[in-house]
């Protein structure tokens, strides 16, 4: 991690609660975390785990019923949760963007994709329609999207799913933002399509510095862009650290269960261990430390202490309590694979 | 039975796993039918209006069509209610026994375009091709009549009595369910479920009757409930012009056709029945809006 | 239950009368008005399947994996029975069958849906699901109907109870267990998954993954599993055919495919799929450039030239067969080269498509 200039972002004990008819939802429950400049940090969690929401926070596109209840989210140094909501718009475009899952839902389907690529341009940095017309064609072309000048006046309707999430990734980039929230931007993608979405972003991030903070449910894509990786449950991180160390070598459980549970085109387990029991109630999670009623290796402590990230040696952090039976479990799988 | 190596799953069904941000939609509508105020609101008023009308025969000792024409455009008084019409009929037994009969009517009246509606739609959305074809076009050809016009021509051609206007009602307004079953079954018939169903070699009539149409009836249930209103009028309407039951039954279509001419002397005759049309017609909206809420899927 | 029969599913004799076969099967949709496609230049069928030949022999675990466009699901459902063929024919057992199937040959193929959603009538409860499909079949004397429910339940995990209940009151994956359930009722020989597990979060696929493959032992099903995800096919199957718009490129055992691929889009699918060793960054180029050409303009000769980089002038002119190479029966590509070149590694020489990209 890079300790010489101030993180692009800054999450402090966030918390999110969602108002629904059976409580108070927790759906994403003190979570903290940095995302360097230039750096891209991963956000890997099942559905539930509140990696979605997290992001929605930041952005500050929550549904109305979900609202962020106590923390900070600090903006190249600026606290989000202190300013204004029309201030906080002007910073979406030029600082911050999003991509989301669903291109055909995330693009206006009676737009043309050029004026849809333009339009940030247009309102956040003040070009007029010809230079920002310009600089749609010349992020169209960046993206990958041939024949830029012909698909400008193109409608979302008429590219593949490919092209429309390039066409995301352009309007993303359109003003020039220090950091882009990716939501499972690849999810809904074909394999071939998605290794030309992912190389394209990481070639993005590197050539233009661009920060990324990048939620998805699959482990080995995480491992493809980003370079940290932080694995929520439950509304809670439970694990951060390099992306590689934490997946090959995790030092929590429930990232052990992930680990072990998905089938993984390079190492062919003989049988997949699911997680037993599901996921947790965020109306009233379990007590302690939120993985405890599955955990194989929960103690009584697990069920009373709370569970915060604490850091281990080598940068990396955990919050189980023990976590040095995850690093047995881990080296005898080693040894007898 | 073999031992099979899969974990323990939890007895009974778990919670759904997507936590509560996606609120499935219950089809229980008697879960909070009490709470809505429309529904409530027409349900006493129609209970109030039924009510009266089962009543009849205790409310009111007179009979709805002996003349008397000595007593007759007599005003509301201790013995007559609400007077007497030119031929000495007590007017407030002729309301409560036309109410009978045209709800009576009514009900009636709007059960058989909704079960050949949905019948020929659902031949219509679930087969397709020809039987579509045939029946759509049956539907234009319907819908091409305005619908006051093709009634009251059938009524005129098939002759005046309770048949004709079950007959007429039922041509002219099975269209609309056929329309609306129709475009619920071609959607609900691309679900995975339908086509699980065939696969396991169940019959085409098995499929419409148990698998697609429970789950899209309760659309023509709605479409039922302002389409009574809408029958109920049509029914005073043609008994207004002298093409629903012949006289002398009381009806209040016909009643207050009759009670038109003497409006300024006993204005009661035509307006009271015209009333109490409006308040049958209100009860029934606000019933069939709440209903439709219930029943609506939620959000 | 059955008897069970512990038919070691992995060892199939090779040569022995395939279970399933379709022979040239295609099928095609009509798409839009004559005039606006012959104006566009495109065909007016969108041939999702175009010309298959595919055989499963009994017990084996067959997948057909293919992206968006191959017309893998399609190829399935007609295989079992719920989508119409335009050509070609499917035999069962030896017998072709009709393309009206009766009740008795619906039986013996049972299909379980990618979205546990929208697979199960939210109207029913899990036990009439269940009593309808085996009374209406007589799979078993009426009064034995609750009591087999009960047991084909206890086999997918799930617990008596469960039968009185809805399908809005499970999971994801314990409505999948469900259909598996169903799927299983009518004691089908072919089960075919499409796209099992891809609806389901990764801890649960594990779950679905694992009770597919005891069902085989068990069983001794005979499974066609579709999937996107090469990870969950490596460890569920014995064979995989890989689907290209509408054919089938290249068919071998599963680890033979995975070491050494033969044709260039298996090789370009596998180079794609994200490792978790290897970043992005590190190698040259994405493993397939460019889109899929549209199902409506299916090129002329070999259908993947558009974006193939060993692609020759021979590939415009000639479609390329689905043939064996000299080596090895078992291992079929349709590539002019798929046999010619070394061992078949990762990644070719760049043609005229790679530099154009």
């Amino acid at each position: 991690m890079d300790t010489v200039s101030a993180p692009i972002l800054e999450v402090r004990d966030l918390h999110v609660r969602i108002a629904s008819r059976r409580g108070i939802v927790r759906a994403v429950d003190g979570v903290s975390f940095d995302v360097p400049r230039g750096g891209a940090l991963g956000l890997v969690g099942e559905s539930g785990s509140g990696k979605s929401m997290t992001l929605r926070a930041i952005l500050g596109v929550l549904p109305t019923e979900a609202q962020v209840t106590s923390g900070e989210i600090r903006l190249d140094g600026v606290d989000l949760r202190q300013l204004r909501g029309s201030d906080v718009n002007r910073l979406r475009g030029p600082k911050m963007a999003m991509i989301f899952q669903e291109p055909m839902s995330a693009l206006n389907p009676v737009a043309r994709v050029g004026w849809q690529i333009a339009e940030g341009p247009q309102v956040h940095l003040g070009l007029s329609r010809g230079r920002a017309a310009e600089r749609a064609l010349e992020l169209m072309r960046r993206v990958g999207i041939p024949d830029p000048e012909r698909r400008f006046r193109a409608y979302p309707h008429e590219f593949s799913g490919g092209m429309r999430q390039r066409v995301m990734i352009a309007i993303a980039l359109s003003c020039d933002p220090e950091i882009i929230l990716c939501d499972e931007p690849t999810t809904a993608l074909d394999v071939t399509i998605q290794d030309q979405i992912l190389r394209l972003l990481t070639q993005l991030c590197r050539e233009s510095g661009v920060s990324l903070v990048f939620v998805t449910h699959d482990l080995p894509v995480v491992a493809q862009v980003c370079q940290d990786v932080a694995v929520m449950y439950g509304g809670q991180l439970v694990e951060r650290g390099e992306v590689r160390e934490v997946l090959l070598d995790p030092r929590h459980p429930y990232t052990l269960g992930l680990v072990r549970s998905a089938p993984d085109f390079e190492y062919v387990r003989e049988s997949l261990v699911p997680i037993p029991g599901s996921p947790p109630s965020l109306v009233s999670p379990p007590s302690g430390c939120r993985f405890h009623p599955r955990c194989a290796f929960a103690e009584d402590d697990c069920r009373t202490s709370e569970t915060p990230l604490r850091p281990l040696p080598g940068g990396r952090s955990t919050a189980c309590l023990h976590y040095e039976r995850t690093l047995e479990a881990v080296e005898a799988d080693r040894a007898c694979p | 039975m073999s031992a099979i190596e899969i974990p323990p799953v939890p007895p009974g069904p778990e919670p759904a796993s997507e936590p509560v941000l996606v609120v499935r939609a219950e089809g229980r509508a008697a879960s909070r039918w009490y709470r809505q105020p429309a529904l409530v609101a027409g349900l006493a008023i129609l209970a109030v209006v039924v009510g009266l009308a089962l009543a009849a025969p205790l409310l009111t000792p007179y009979n709805p069509i002996t003349q008397n024409l000595n007593e007759s455009l007599l005003g509301p008084s201790k013995d007559h209610l609400l007077g007497t019409d030119q031929l000495g009929r007590d007017t407030f037994t002729r309301l409560l026994y036309g109410l009978r009969l045209d709800l009576r009517i009514g009900f009636i009246a709007v059960l058989l375009p909704f079960v050949l509606g949905i019948v020929l739609g659902s031949l219509a959305g679930y087969f397709g091709g020809w039987a579509d074809t045939t029946i759509m076009r049956l539907v234009d050809i319907v819908l091409a009549f305005p619908f006051y016009v093709l009634l009251i021509a059938l009524v005129f051609v098939l002759g005046p009595g309770e048949r004709s206007i079950y007959l007429a009602i039922t041509v002219v307004g099975w269209v609309a369910y056929a329309r609306i079953i129709r475009g619920e079954i071609l959607v609900a018939k691309r679900q995975d479920y339908v086509t699980a169903a065939r696969s396991g070699g169940l019959s085409n009539v098995r499929i419409m009757r148990r698998h697609l149409l429970p789950n899209v009836i309760s659309q023509g249930y709605i479409y039922a409930m302002s389409d009574i209103v809408q029958v109920i009028l049509a029914i005073v309407t043609l008994g207004y012009l002298g093409l629903g039951i012949p006289p002398p039954t009381a009806d209040l279509g016909s009643m207050i056709n009759d009670g038109q001419n003497f409006l300024s002397t006993h204005w009661q005759l035509t307006t009271i029945p015209g009333l109490v049309v409006v308040v049958v017609g209100l009860g029934l909206s606000l019933t069939g809006d709440g209903l439709a809420d219930l029943l609506r899927p939620g959000q | 239950m059955n008897t069970v029969n512990a038919v070691d599913a992995r060892t199939t004799v090779a040569g022995a009368e395939p279970l399933l076969s379709a022979r040239e099967v295609s099928v095609s949709f009509p798409v839009g008005s004559r005039v606006g496609a012959r104006m566009r230049g495109e065909e007016r069928l969108l041939r999702a399947v175009d010309g298959v030949d595919l055989e499963m022999r009994r017990g084996e675990a067959l997948a057909l994996v293919g992206e968006s466009g191959s017309g893998k699901s399609t190829l399935a459902q007609a295989l079992a029975g719920l989508q119409r063929t335009d050509r070609g024919e499917i035999r069962f057992d030896g017998r072709v069958l009709p393309a009206s199937r009766s009740r008795a040959d619906r039986r013996r193929i049972q299909m379980v849906f990618q979205d546990p959603y929208s697979s199960l009538n939210p109207r029913m409860t899990v036990g009439g699901m269940l009593r309808e499909l085996l009374r209406v079949h007589h799979v078993v004397p009426a009064n034995r109907v609750a009591t087999f429910s009960a047991e084909l339940l206890a086999l997918v995990g799930l617990g008596e109870a469960d039968l009185s209940a809805y399908p809005r009151q499970f999971s994801g994956g314990q409505r999948q267990r469900v259909a598996i359930a169903r799927a299983l009722a009518l004691r089908p020989d072919v089960l075919v998954a499409d796209e099992p597990v891809s609806a389901l979060d990764v801890s649960v696929q594990a779950t679905i993954l694992n009770l597919l493959s005891n069902l085989r032992d068990e069983l001794g099903l005979t499974l066609l599993l579709i999937s996107h995800n090469l990870a969950v096919v490596r460890h569920l199957c014995d064979r995989v055919a890989v689907m290209y718009l509408g054919r089938i490129v290249e068919v071998a055992p599963t680890e033979q495919i995975f070491s050494t691929p033969r044709h260039p889009y298996t090789r370009g699918l596998l180079a794609a799929i994200p490792r978790m060793t290897e970043g992005a960054a590190d190698s040259s180029g994405p493993a397939i450039a460019g889109d899929p050409p549209s199902p409506l303009r299916i090129p002329a000769g070999c259908r993947f030239r558009t974006r193939c980089p060993i692609a020759q002038p021979r590939c415009e002119t000639e479609d390329p067969v689905l043939a064996a190479g000299p080596d090895d029966a078992e291992h079929l590509a349709a590539c002019h080269f798929a046999f010619s070149s070394g061992a078949g590694g990762p990644r070719p020489e760049r043609s005229e498509n790679e530099q154009n990209a």
